[in-house]
């Protein structure tokens, strides 16, 4: 049984993205962070901005404002730290938002099947129709990572 | 909010590492996986240049005993810009030599993150991982993901085209990889 099928109402967290505002499960939201440095490194997965540290835990940082708003975000306020299943395990993402987020109960509408991927749902809120976030199809997703174990051979150096 | 997440960070015990430079970003190598640091300069004379143009981050070779190895440059590699490179690591097992542009310092992790899932390109073979030092976020690179079997077999074509079938590296060598 999924989230949505458990009860009438549900507890979303609202998010700003912009002019807009959007919806997460408040039970994939870990917690609101306040901005703080990003760490970049050599990477190819255009969606991830960079990556925070968080709890010592490496989040990354995915804007999502472009893909569901058509504009970069022009001021970060918040990163809304999410969670999605991966498999066993639970992945980290950081979603950086413009203005405060809420907590709500909200009774939503499943997704048609003309919606978007990133749509589970829709629910009402102060007279706006809002779309409740499929983080799983908004964000890449690969398996986990694999650890090789070094040898601990030391090197030669050469000058 | 408590979440029962599975925190994909392996204890490595403490690892020697080796911090270095390509194009003004910072990586890090298992000490294990480098064989011989060598300057640029030692090596311009057992170099000889290959131009493969499907692989531009490979424009030499040096050979080592029966085989090849192919000089990556790590920049190129990482699709990061072109900068002048001063060292060359010996990858241990390996047919590669890595080209960077320097040392920054030796030191141990004693911690390997795995690479978050939303990761999902190129960047999982480059990488065993993050590992984070004095607050900061480093990329730990893999040793292996800098060539392919493949890739090499395609290197020992052009070699063996461009020197004679004595140049090229030796059949199945790259199984030692």
């Amino acid at each position: 049984m999924s989230w949505m099928e458990q009860s009438d109402s549900h507890s979303c967290v609202l998010l700003r993205l912009g002019e807009r505002r959007f919806a997460v499960a408040a039970d994939q939201v870990a917690e609101l962070a306040a901005p703080s440095r990003i760490f970049r490194f050599a990477q190819r997965t255009p969606e991830i901005d960079g990556v925070i540290l968080r709890r010592g835990r490496v989040v990354p940082v995915c804007d999502v404002a472009e893909k569901l708003t058509g504009k970069k975000l022009g001021r970060r306020r918040f990163y809304l730290i999410a969670t999605r299943r991966q498999g066993e395990a639970f992945d980290w993402i950081a979603l950086p938002v413009s203005g405060d987020c809420e907590l709500i109960r909200a009774e939503l509408t499943p997704a048609g099947p003309s919606d978007s991927a990133h749509v589970a749902a829709w629910l009402s809120h102060d007279g706006e129709v809002i779309e409740v976030l499929n983080l799983g199809a908004l964000m890449p997703a690969a398996g986990t990572g694999q650890f090789p174990v070094s040898s601990g051979q030391t090197p030669e150096a050469h000058a | 909010m408590r979440i029962a997440a599975a925190h994909k960070t392996k204890p490595v015990g403490t690892e020697q590492i080796i911090l270095f430079r390509a194009s003004n970003q910072v990586f890090a190598i298992s000490s294990a996986s480098v064989q011989e640091v060598r300057s640029v300069d030692s090596l311009a004379g057992a170099a000889v240049e290959i131009s493969e143009a499907g692989l531009g981050k490979v424009r030499h070779a040096i050979r080592r005993g029966e085989r090849n190895l192919y000089v990556v440059n790590a920049a190129l590699h990482f699709g990061l810009r072109a900068s002048p490179a001063a060292l060359i690591f010996l990858l241990r097992k390996s047919r590669v030599a890595l080209l960077i542009d320097g040392i920054e310092k030796m030191t141990t992790m004693t911690q390997l993150q795995a690479l978050p899932g939303a990761f999902c390109h190129e960047e999982r073979t480059w990488y065993r991982g993050l590992t984070v030092l004095d607050q900061n976020v480093i990329p730990v690179v893999n040793p292996g993901g800098f060539l392919t079997p493949e890739e090499i077999s395609q290197l020992d074509g052009v070699t063996r085209a461009q020197s004679g079938p004595e140049a090229a590296g030796i059949a199945g060598a790259e199984a030692n990889l």
